[in-house]
């Protein structure tokens, strides 16, 4: 045996994470990878801004590997640095969906033997967002990435209704099809218009008092499981969401609530 | 010419037989009809402008009188036309009374249909021939400074503030843009009015309004001199508000025009017949003033599957292309859509882009085809992203595309940096220039994937466009041949606003921008 594969352990420092800092290469090097662009023109001057900037942000040793004009008076860097702060990963609490993750069959099978009637879910992106790739990966029959959407589920009757739907809308609708669950997306908004459409969506609801009876779940790109609490929703789903998450969260309260 | 692909010619003449078709199927109801937005635009080519104290648009309040009083089925032309022969008044003025409640057009005299159009016949062409101006000057611009190599970058601005918009342009066209599109704000496809004035907010866009497209035409002009090629600058013809839009572009010299009823049914959710009527005129204007149209067959594919539903994009190319042709828009001007917008996980997907937009264009040689960037399969991976980027510019050059929609590494998370557009921009240069004549020298393998996966789509797309012909293109829609989507023809937005047309109807613009060769 050489002497590289001896006392390796000795060798690479072990992961500590009470004290965590960014990885390049090396254990504890803080290695952190940016780009950005500052509003200066183009030059050594530029660069040495771009460096003192970096160390205000706390990153040591910066490095400025590339720089480029863009247009005049404003220059683009890809820049290197090291953080100067450690972090203690054993204090982090995140606020999570207590979810037991089921497959389709799973889920019509649970619907079947534990709510014992078909569930209805009313979905829709609101307000003025006309995108509808998140409704239609968790709603339309083919989902994404290979994970049906509920609209496949053999126990659910999904409704999606598109994009740019108002609240006043999607309410009677749900009111119409007497809805289990109503799903709202929020893909791209501008100015935080997402928060106050999500919030008045709330008010409607209790204003019809259906708040109560009805599970409302929000998803998108900005939102948080945090966040939909916040606003008074049952639950928040980012991206990365397939609809068995949605629907194994719907599926267990909707029993919790019966 | 034999093309790469070996495709079956007569499939793609019997593809063109079906859509003419179709076409014809849905022609009869399209001229039979106006629809305020039509007649809104007519205002505003016979110089009907501004807004009164409330903010409403002098067309919207001429066109909303003429409804009221019955008057609309008339048509816009011939009404205003009279009140101007028996007031002397000029159209605007017209508008001003009505707005004041001092004129009320039910109670003035009428007089007979010839006299009436005889009358303002002079005024009419006096606005058909500035939009005529207009396109020879973009003729002898793009001759004196030059233009970009095909395919034109294509970026967008979307600050919601147009005067931030031309800072972000200029930017844009010195990086290497041909082409700036000013998205407009979230939601103004749904307003039946176009906003006034210089706009300095809007969501996640900027509105579309005539003085905005002036303030950027001279921004993109003045940008151009100094980087020695014509920037062309794109709009959106598209929404409830399609006519006037176009008429707009023509009066302000926009270059480019999204345009395209069919997206305006399956993902606005505009109702089928108002918007189809409204493209036609739309098209007729985008056709006379040498607007190049961009067609929406690219979003299909961000709702149904890229691989299995790729023919229904060639299948809508068919009929855009003909509707196109029915408006007076010679091919060199249509920007038919398509996309790369398949999993990147799918073996050998990039040898079914590949087909794919080969077989646009060679089925639609002279298109300036506009091709899309991946945007359903970006995850927020922004390195995987550049990469996918990468690909879609390697097809793009091997195939001849028209218009390049530049991808954007940060697409899914943010509306793009000056730094995303850079970036966007130096990867398309860098792959254009370093595969240049790529395409040319290669030939693909008889009956080998990219041959056979045209003919299937070929084939298919032949399939769906027999099945159209059996039921019309209405009652198609209705069952949601397209995206998936399914749409009514009696829902939707904007149905209030179709209009079946009087015994005095004329529509001089249509006359004479197709120069007497269709009924308007």
């Amino acid at each position: 045996m050489d002497e590289f594969s001896a006392n390796k352990e000795e060798r690479v420092s072990k992961i500590d994470l009470s004290r965590i800092t960014p990885y390049g290469d090396t254990m504890n090097d803080g290695k952190v990878q940016l780009s950005f662009t500052l509003p200066a023109p183009f030059g050594p001057e530029a660069d040495e801004a771009a460096k003192l900037l970096m160390r205000k942000m706390g990153l040591k040793n910066p490095q400025i590997v590339f720089s480029k004009e863009m247009t005049s008076d404003f220059t683009f860097f890809v820049a290197y640095g090291e953080s100067s702060y450690t972090l203690d990963y054993t204090s982090i609490r995140v606020p999570k969906i207590a979810l037991e993750k089921m497959s389709m069959e799973e889920i019509d099978k649970f619907i079947e033997e534990r709510i014992r009637r078909k569930i209805v879910v009313v979905g829709a992106s609101t307000g003025t967002d006309a995108h509808t790739v998140g409704i239609d990966a968790i709603m339309n029959m083919k989902g994404f990435a290979g994970h049906y959407g509920l609209e496949r589920y053999k126990n659910i009757y999904a409704h999606n209704l598109g994009s740019q739907v108002q609240n006043e809308e999607l309410v009677a609708k749900a009111i119409e099809l007497s809805a289990d669950a109503i799903l709202i997306s929020q893909t791209v908004t501008a100015k935080n218009v997402h928060l106050k459409n999500m919030t008045s969506l709330v008010e409607l609801l209790e204003a019809e008092n259906l708040r109560k009876r009805v599970i409302l779940v929000a998803g998108g790109a900005r939102i948080t499981h945090e966040l939909a609490k916040e606003l008074g929703y049952d639950a928040g789903f980012g991206p990365g969401t397939f609809a068995e998450d949605v629907a194994s969260f719907i599926v267990h309260r909707l029993e919790s609530m019966t | 010419m034999k093309g790469k692909l070996n495709l079956d010619e007569r499939k793609v003449a019997e593809a063109r037989d079906y859509a003419e078709t179709i076409s014809d199927g849905i022609h009869d109801f399209v001229i039979q009809h106006t629809t305020v937005s039509v007649e809104r635009a007519v205002c505003r080519l016979l110089g009907i402008d501004g807004v009164d104290d409330y903010g409403i648009p002098m067309p919207n309040i001429v066109v909303d009188h003429l409804k009221s009083a019955n008057l609309i089925e008339e048509g816009a032309a011939y009404v205003v036309g009279n009140a101007l022969l028996v007031t002397g008044l000029t159209p605007q003025r017209i508008a001003e009374e009505i707005s004041r409640g001092r004129m009320d057009l039910r109670s003035i005299d009428y007089k007979p249909h010839n006299e009436v159009f005889d009358g303002i016949d002079e005024l009419v062409s006096k606005t058909v021939e500035k939009i005529r101006s207009n396109r020879d000057k973009r003729v002898s611009l793009i001759r004196e400074i030059g233009e970009g190599r095909k395919p034109y970058l294509y970026v967008i601005v979307a600050t919601g503030n147009i005067y931030e918009d031309v800072v972000q342009a200029k930017a844009a066209a010195k990086q290497g843009a041909d082409i700036v599109a000013v998205i407009r704000s979230t939601g103004q496809s749904l307003l039946d009015y176009v906003p006034y004035g210089p706009t300095t907010e809007g969501f996640g866009g900027t509105y579309a309004t005539q003085e905005n497209f002036r303030i950027m035409r001279s921004a993109l002009d003045e940008v151009g001199e100094e980087v020695g090629r014509y920037i062309r600058l794109c709009n959106y013809c598209s929404g409830l508000c399609m006519p006037e839009i176009a008429a707009m572009g023509a009066v302000e010299r926009l270059d480019v025009m999204l345009n395209d009823a069919l997206y305006g049914i399956l993902f606005r959710d505009i109702n089928m017949k108002r918007t189809i009527i409204d493209q036609y005129f739309s098209r007729v204007i985008n056709g006379f003033a040498g607007v190049i149209i961009n067609t929406g067959e690219d979003n299909y594919l961000t709702t149904a599957d890229a691989y299995e539903e790729a023919h229904t994009v060639l299948a809508s190319q068919f009929i855009n292309e003909r509707l196109a042709l029915m408006a007076g828009i010679p091919e060199e001007q249509m920007g038919l859509g398509h996309a790369f917008e398949m999993d990147p996980s799918i073996e050998n997907g990039f040898l079914y882009e590949l087909a794919q937009a080969q077989m646009s264009r060679e089925i639609f040689p002279k298109a300036p085809l506009k091709y899309m960037p991946p945007t359903k399969f970006m995850t927020g991976n922004i390195f995987r992203g550049y990469a996918q980027d990468t690909l879609f510019n390697v097809i793009s050059i091997m195939t001849n595309q028209g218009i390049q929609l530049l991808g954007m590494l940060t697409e899914a998370i943010h509306t793009p940096f000056m730094s995303d557009r850079y970036l966007a921009i130096e990867n398309a240069r860098y792959i254009f220039n370093n595969l240049r004549d790529l395409g040319d020298e290669i030939a693909f393998k008889e009956d080998g994937i990219i041959q056979a996966r045209a003919s299937t789509v070929l084939k298919e797309a032949l399939v769906l466009l027999k099945e159209i012909v059996s039921v019309g293109l209405f009652e198609a829609l209705e069952k949601g041949i397209f995206a998936n989507v399914r749409r009514s023809q009696h829902g939707g937005k904007g149905l209030d606003g179709v209009v079946e047309k009087g015994s005095m109807y004329r529509n001089p613009f249509i006359e004479k921008m197709l120069g007497g060769r269709q009924n308007g």
